[in-house]
């Protein structure tokens, strides 16, 4: 697939001073997004305050909706309209929006979904930290699905970032996640933003079959179809009704079997493409502190003082949280001594940590409730515990 | 005199691959969707230029019949998916097709969001006073004493009036007319499609395999009949007065037909106003 640049007017070269929520609303505009839906709720709400400000000196459009159900499915219309969309929310409008996730999957409508995490459940602490949204973003809308979750921690990140999701969601057809948190969203850092030249856009899968020929749900050679826009005369059918390759609703467990396992496999057959993460000392590391999002921060703070006290310990950054760097995992496991995962809930990926380990490597969870982050010396006291 | 013809002329309409269609004998869904075929002739729209979004039910199922951009979407959520549609592409022909239960219990704050909004779309709404597609449960349109499967002693709560809920919230176009009224019903049609803003047409629909047979009002035909002999015409009437009881007559006519600016043409009068030459458009976004 030939990339295509950005297109310079959407896109602030220069270096900035801006928070997560701008710098991912501005990655948004750099990735061509010229659609956005949303519901006011914080600590997400600069996100869309920026893209409404921005958008119509750039061409697109921001529709405040009346809900998060609303604002979910404005984007998917949107994009079968032949937009770029997202939406963004947190906690509780996240779980509203599960519906319009699972709906995207089905679908193979491109879109990205920002939720900038907060502390739950439900209300819970609306100005304060969490990342306990994350098996939502796995597994929140039913049946069974893939997408792909990326975790900035830094307002770099949240432009770099989005304008990744953009990709990957044109790529394989699927709504992706940029699963931010409160303090990545709220912290005021430098940004730099790139030329237009140096940003590669993946471009939306429309076919060049003419309608006569053209079957929307029928895959290509790496199991994902073309679309068509609205209004081009092809007049398809989309239904988030199990459906074979016309569009057509297919109500039986052959058809299920067949389009499920070709969604599944967007993902599942790409893992090496898709997974990603940093890492820092494993060389000689007997311990490897795994945290994502504003955590790994902190994580890194207490790798540097572990060091210093001449414990060998490193750090493993899922960037794409979801899939999960499995592969990654399993072979460090068959080394290490132990995993210190740290991550602000009372036990989400820490359990796929332990699942990828399989034994091989003890995982210790540094776990904490949401409302603030991790002090460097908690994640120190583990980390002394792991090396035992 | 044109010359015989046996070609059905709704047919380049419909996806006559997806027959026969899963709607029940007696119910007036086909109807319906045999005034809308008609109404496309007649208004001549370009067919590629013409999206049919439904969310969830009996009446949910008519977007894939079309041979349409049809989308089938989730329940009571088609009036957003289509706003989204409609912004994104402001050349389309917007048309939400979608049942009472659908549009106005579950996606009862969109309908009246969009209505409000003024989104240049005509929303048709198939009112058969029941969820059909789940076995006959009360609505929000149910009459007061009409029995369900979930208002087994008869229904309580006093329904919605839709077209008086369609006009207080916005709607700049507001019809009804029973699957009896099969002209109305196209004509209307042609008149929402034509309408710049936020149309509304509700059809009174018999859904004899649960409410007709549970509420012993006999079959498809016995509810023609019944809307034969108890619709009043009354264009004009004030949406206020046009309740629907479980007996009694039902008000039909064009009740709304008025100018307001769409959505779309505020936004960008707005934007246009305030930013001037650094107003990059939003329409097509």
């Amino acid at each position: 697939m030939i990339l295509n640049n950005a297109i310079p007017q959407c896109v602030l070269t220069g270096a900035h001073f801006l928070d997560g929520d701008c710098a991912c609303s501005e990655g948004a505009i750099a990735a061509g997004a010229n659609f956005a839906a949303g519901y006011p709720i914080t600590p997400s709400t600069e996100v869309v305050e920026h893209f409404a400000s921005r958008i119509p000196t750039v061409g697109g459009v921001f529709l405040q909706m009346e809900d998060e159900l609303a604002s979910s499915i404005a984007i998917l219309g949107a994009t079968w309209g032949g937009a770029k969309a997202f939406t963004v929310t947190s906690g509780p409008g996240f779980s509203l929006m599960m519906e319009h996730i699972g709906y995207a999957a089905m679908t193979e409508t491109p879109c990205v979904f920002v939720d900038v995490q907060r502390g739950g459940p439900s209300t819970g602490l609306p100005t304060l930290p969490g990342q306990a949204d994350m098996m939502q973003a796995r597994w929140g809308s039913h049946g069974d699905y893939e997408i792909i979750a990326l975790c900035p921690n830094s307002p770099q990140e949240c432009f770099d970032l989005t304008i990744d999701a953009f990709n990957l969601a044109e790529e394989f057809r699927i709504p992706v996640l940029v699963m931010m948190d409160e303090c990545v969203g709220h912290m005021t850092e430098k940004v730099v933003i790139p030329p237009a030249s140096d940003i590669k856009l993946f471009p939306r899968r429309y076919t060049s079959l003419p309608p006569s020929e053209y079957l929307p749900y029928r895959p290509g050679p790496d199991g994902i179809p073309e679309m068509a826009r609205a209004g081009e005369g092809y007049r398809t059918e989309v239904t988030g009704l199990t459906h074979d390759e016309h569009g057509y609703p297919a109500m039986n467990w052959q058809a299920q079997k067949k389009l499920v396992s070709r969604l599944l496999g967007k993902i599942r057959n790409n893992l090496d493409r898709i997974t990603r993460w940093e890492e820092r000392g494993l060389e000689d590391a007997e311990v490897v502190v795994v945290a994502y999002g504003i955590t790994s921060r902190v994580a890194e703070r207490a790798m540097q003082m572990a060091r210093a006290e001449g414990l060998q310990v490193g750090l493993l950054r899922p960037v794409v949280v979801w899939p999960f760097p499995e592969k990654r995992v399993r072979e460090l496991a068959a080394r290490v001594r132990s995993f210190v995962v740290v991550e602000i809930n009372y036990g989400q990926i820490v359990h796929e940590v332990e699942r990828c380990a399989g034994g091989q490597a003890r995982a210790v969870f540094v776990g904490h409730g949401g409302g603030a982050v991790h002090e460097p010396e908690e994640i120190l006291q583990a980390m002394r515990e792991a090396a035992q | 005199m044109s010359a015989l013809t046996t070609i059905n002329p709704v047919e380049p309409f419909l996806r006559a691959d997806r027959m026969p269609h899963i709607w029940c004998p007696g119910c007036g869904i086909g109807t319906t969707v045999n005034c809308f075929a008609r109404a496309l002739v007649e208004s001549k729209l370009p067919i590629e230029k013409v999206a049919v979004v439904s969310g969830i039910g009996c009446t949910g199922r008519v977007a894939g019949y079309l041979h349409l951009d049809s989308f089938h979407t989730t329940h009571g959520r088609a009036i957003p998916f289509a706003t989204g549609l409609k912004l994104a592409n402001p050349d389309l022909n917007v048309v939400v097709y979608s049942g009472d239960g659908d549009l106005i219990a579950i996606g009862g704050n969109h309908f009246i969001h969009a209505a409000r909004r003024n989104v240049d779309i005509t929303v048709i709404c198939v009112n058969n006073f029941t969820y059909g597609m789940t076995g006959g449960q009360v609505a929000p349109t149910t009459p007061v004493g009409a029995t369900a499967s979930t208002s087994p002693y008869g229904c309580f709560e006093r329904p919605f009036n839709l077209p008086f809920l369609a006009e207080s919230s916005g709607a700049v176009y507001v019809a009804r007319w029973t699957t009896y009224h099969v002209r109305h019903v196209a004509h209307a049609m042609v008149e929402a499609f034509q309408k710049k803003g936020f149309s509304f047409i509700e059809i009174l629909s018999p859904c004899p395999t649960l409410y007709q047979r549970r509420n012993k009002m006999g079959d498809g035909l016995d509810t023609m009949r019944y809307y034969k002999q108890h619709s009043v015409i009354r264009n004009g009437a004030h949406t206020r007065e046009v309740d629907i009881n479980l007996q009694g007559d039902i008000i039909v006519g064009k009740f709304v037909d008025i100018e307001r600016p769409t959505l779309h043409e505020t936004m960008e009068q707005q934007l246009r106003e305030k930013l001037q030459d650094r107003y990059a458009g939003g329409g097509g976004a």
